[in-house]
C-alpha cells in the first residue's frame, strides 16, 4: 500500500450503473468518475434524475438490489474496490468508514426508539463497547453535533425533535464511528433556509473537527457555494463538468453549467421573466445520440450528435464535456 | 408498580375500554380459579331438574342433562382462553415469519405468497375442517386447524406491512450504518410490526372464538363433553324455544369476550405507539 498522501480517499473510474425497468435495461449512470482527497468537499450537482443520487448509493453499496446494479468500473476507497466487494464486507464498510445522511430527517430515524439507543446501536454494529460506555459515547457525539441538553435528548424519541434536530441526529449517527468520508444526499432539502445555513455551518466544523471528506450531492448551487471545494456536475447519467469552486462559478465552459447558472434568480438584475432551460431531461430510456444536452443546447451543432464529447481538460483541473465550450470571461469580468 | 399504573391510565379516560378491561379479567380469573368458583361439577347430569329457569339454585339455568349451566359457562372460559392463545400464537408466529421473509426476500416471497393467495382462496372454515379430517379431533389440533386460517392473513398483513417498513428511509439509513438483515428484521422491523399486529391479534383472538364455535357446532372441534361455549350452544339447538338461556348464556359470553378484546386491542396499540404517547398520558 502506498501512502494515502499521493492518492485520493475515494476514486470513482468510469462507474456505469444498470437498471431493469419493465421496458428493458437502461443505464443510469455512464463513464462517471471523480476523485476526493481526505477532507475535501465535492459537490455533485444535477437535477432530479441526473444520477447523482444512484451515484452516492453505488459508492455505498445500497443500490436496490437486484433492479439496479454495478455493471462497469470502479470505486476506489483507501486502496479497495468497493465495487468489488461483497455484500458482507460492504456492511462492514457502512457506517464505519463511509457514513450517509439522507435528505428526508423526519423519516430517517425509527420512531419507536430514543435516538440515543440508534446512535448506540450504530456505535456497537462495527465496535465492541458495553451499552453504559456506548451510551456516552452518544451524549458525546449528540453534544458534538450540537443538540443542546445531549444527556436529556438521548433519552427523547424522534418524534419529540423538530426537522433540524434530527438531521443533527442522524449526522451524529452516521459520524459515530468517525467514518473517513461522509456522503450527504441532499442533507438539507427538506428543512427551512435558516436550519439549512446551520446544518451546512455544523458539517463543515465537524470535517474540519474529524478530517473527513463529504461528498455533498445536491441540486442547490447556493449550497455548492457555500461548502464545496470543487464541483462536479452532472447532466443524464454522466458528468459534465469538474472544476474548483470558484473557477466554476466564475467560468462554467458547459452550456449546461452555464445555463443553470444563468437561471439563478438576482436580486440586482431586472427581468420580468425567471431564466429557464428550455426543454426537459431527456428520459434515460431514450436519450439523443452524441452528447445528451444538445437538444436543449444553443450552442449544439451537427458533430454533437455523432459522439459523447469526452470530458476534456480546458484549464489546470477544469474539465467538460463539450466540443464548443462557452468562452471562459477574463478573470476581472467576474460573474459571481 | 409505574409500568402497571402507565397501563392503566388510558383506562381511566375510556370508561368502555375499563368495561372491557374489567370483563376479560373476569374472564381470565373465571378460567383460573373455576374449580373453586363454579358452585357446580359442570359434568354432574341432574335427570329430574332439565332445562331448568335461572334461579337462585342454579343461577343461568340448567341444559337438557340437568348440568348447571353457569359452572358449565365458567369452564368455558378456560377452553375460550386456551383456544384463543394457541389460535393467536400459531397464527403470530407462523404468519410473521411467512410475511416478514417473504417481504425481505422478493423472489423467496413471489412462491410463499403465492400458496398463501391459494390457502386464502379456500373458505376458511373448509381449510379448518380439512385439517381436522387430517389431524384428528382434540384441543390442539382444533387450534393448528383455526390457526391455519389466521395464518394466512396475518402473513398477507405483515407482508405489506413489511414492504411498507422496509420501504422508509430510516431502514435505508441503517442499512447506511452497516446494519445486516437479520438486526434490521428484529431490531427495526418487527417492533414496527407490533402495534398493528397487537390489533390483528385481539380480533383473531375473537374470531377463533367464533370459528372454533362452528368447529364445536359441526361436531369436529372439542369432544362434545368438554365444556366449551362452542358446544354449549351446538348442544341447544333443539331446546332454544323452551330454554332460551342455554344460547344466550355461552352466547353472551362469547360476545361480550369479542366485544372487550377488540376495546383493550385498541387502547393496547395507542400505548404501543409513542406517536400516541403522550396524546394519552395527558
Amino acid at each position: 500500500m502506498s501512502t494515502p498522501a499521493e492518492r485520493p480517499l475515494l476514486a470513482v473510474e468510469s462507474l456505469q450503473v444498470g437498471i431493469r425497468s419493465a421496458r428493458g435495461t437502461f443505464l443510469a449512470i455512464e463513464e462517471v468518475g471523480f476523485a476526493l482527497d481526505e477532507g475535501e468537499v465535492l459537490g455533485l450537482v444535477g437535477e432530479s434524475g441526473c444520477g447523482k443520487s444512484i451515484t452516492a448509493l453505488a459508492v455505498m453499496g445500497l443500490l436496490p438490489q437486484p433492479v439496479a446494479r454495478i455493471t462497469a468500473g470502479q470505486v476506489w476507497f483507501d486502496g479497495t474496490d468497493l465495487a468489488a466487494l461483497t455484500n458482507e464486507q460492504m456492511r462492514h464498510m457502512r457506517g464505519d468508514r463511509l457514513g450517509m445522511i439522507f435528505q428526508e430527517p423526519m423519516t430517517s430515524l425509527n420512531p419507536v426508539y430514543r435516538v440515543g439507543d440508534q446512535l448506540v446501536e450504530a456505535l456497537r454494529e462495527h465496535r465492541p463497547l458495553g451499552r453504559g460506555e456506548a451510551w456516552r459515547e452518544a451524549v458525546a457525539m449528540l453534544d458534538m453535533v450540537g443538540i443542546p441538553a445531549a444527556r436529556d435528548r438521548a433519552s427523547s424519541y424522534p418524534h419529540e425533535l423538530s426537522g433540524g434536530m434530527r438531521q443533527r441526529v442522524m449526522i451524529a449517527m452516521a459520524l459515530i464511528c468517525r467514518p473517513k468520508l461522509l456522503i450527504a444526499d441532499e442533507p438539507t432539502t427538506a428543512l427551512d433556509v435558516s436550519t439549512q445555513a446551520q446544518i451546512l455551518d455544523l458539517l463543515l466544523s465537524l470535517k474540519r473537527e474529524l478530517g473527513m471528506a463529504i461528498l455533498m450531492i445536491t441540486h442547490d448551487l447556493g449550497v455548492v457555494a457555500e461548502v464545496a471545494d470543487r464541483v462536479a456536475v452532472m447532466y443524464a447519467g454522466r458528468i459534465v463538468e469538474t472544476a474548483d469552486v470558484f473557477e466554476l462559478f466564475r467560468a462554467p465552459r458547459h452550456p449546461y453549467t452555464d445555463a443553470l447558472l444563468r437561471s439563478i434568480p438576482r436580486l440586482d438584475s431586472e427581468l420580468d421573466r425567471l431564466v429557464t432551460i428550455e426543454g426537459t431531461v431527456a428520459s434515460p430510456l431514450e436519450r439523443p445520440s452524441g452528447c445528451s444536452f444538445r437538444d436543449r443546447c444553443p450552442r449544439a451543432r451537427p458533430r454533437c450528435a455523432e459522439a459523447v464529447p469526452p470530458l476534456g481538460e480546458l484549464a489546470p483541473g477544469h474539465r467538460a464535456r463539450c466540443y464548443f465550450p462557452v468562452e471562459a470571461p477574463a478573470p476581472q469580468a467576474e460573474r459571481v | 408498580m409505574s409500568a402497571v399504573r402507565e397501563f392503566l391510565v388510558p383506562f381511566g379516560q375510556r370508561k368502555v375500554a375499563a368495561f372491557g378491561l374489567a370483563f376479560l379479567v373476569l374472564v381470565l380469573v373465571a378460567a383460573l380459579l373455576a374449580p373453586w368458583i363454579a358452585p357446580y361439577d359442570p359434568q354432574q347430569i341432574d335427570a329430574i331438574d332439565r332445562l331448568a329457569p335461572p334461579s337462585a339454585e342454579h343461577w343461568f339455568g340448567t341444559d337438557h342433562a340437568g348440568r348447571d349451566l353457569f359452572s358449565r359457562v365458567i369452564y368455558g372460559a378456560r377452553m375460550a382462553l386456551l383456544t384463543g392463545a394457541g389460535v393467536v400464537a400459531i397464527a403470530l408466529i407462523f404468519g410473521v415469519l411467512l410475511g416478514t421473509l417473504s417481504a425481505y426476500f422478493p423472489t423467496l416471497g413471489m412462491v410463499l405468497m403465492r400458496i398463501v393467495d391459494v390457502l386464502m382462496g379456500v373458505p376458511a372454515l373448509l381449510l379448518a375442517l380439512a385439517l381436522v379430517v387430517i389431524l384428528g379431533k382434540g384441543l390442539f389440533n382444533s387450534m393448528i386447524a383455526v390457526g391455519a386460517i389466521y395464518v394466512t392473513t396475518t402473513a398477507r398483513i405483515t407482508y405489506g406491512l413489511t414492504r411498507k417498513i422496509a420501504a422508509e428511509t430510516y431502514i435505508e439509513a441503517v442499512t447506511s450504518l452497516g446494519a445486516g438483515h437479520w438486526r434490521i428484521i428484529r431490531r427495526h422491523i418487527l417492533p414496527n410490526l407490533l402495534s398493528p399486529l397487537m390489533v390483528q391479534a385481539t380480533f383473531i383472538f375473537a374470531f377463533a372464538q367464533l370459528s372454533a364455535a362452528s368447529l364445536d357446532f359441526l361436531g369436529l372441534g372439542l369432544p362434545p363433553d368438554v365444556p366449551s361455549w362452542g358446544n354449549m350452544i351446538a348442544e341447544t339447538t333443539r331446546y332454544i324455544t323452551r330454554a332460551p338461556g342455554l344460547l344466550m348464556f355461552p352466547g353472551a359470553a362469547i360476545i361480550l369476550t369479542v366485544f372487550s378484546l377488540n376495546l383493550v386491542g385498541d387502547v393496547l396499540r395507542d400505548r404501543l405507539d409513542p406517536r400516541f404517547k403522550d396524546d394519552l398520558a395527558k
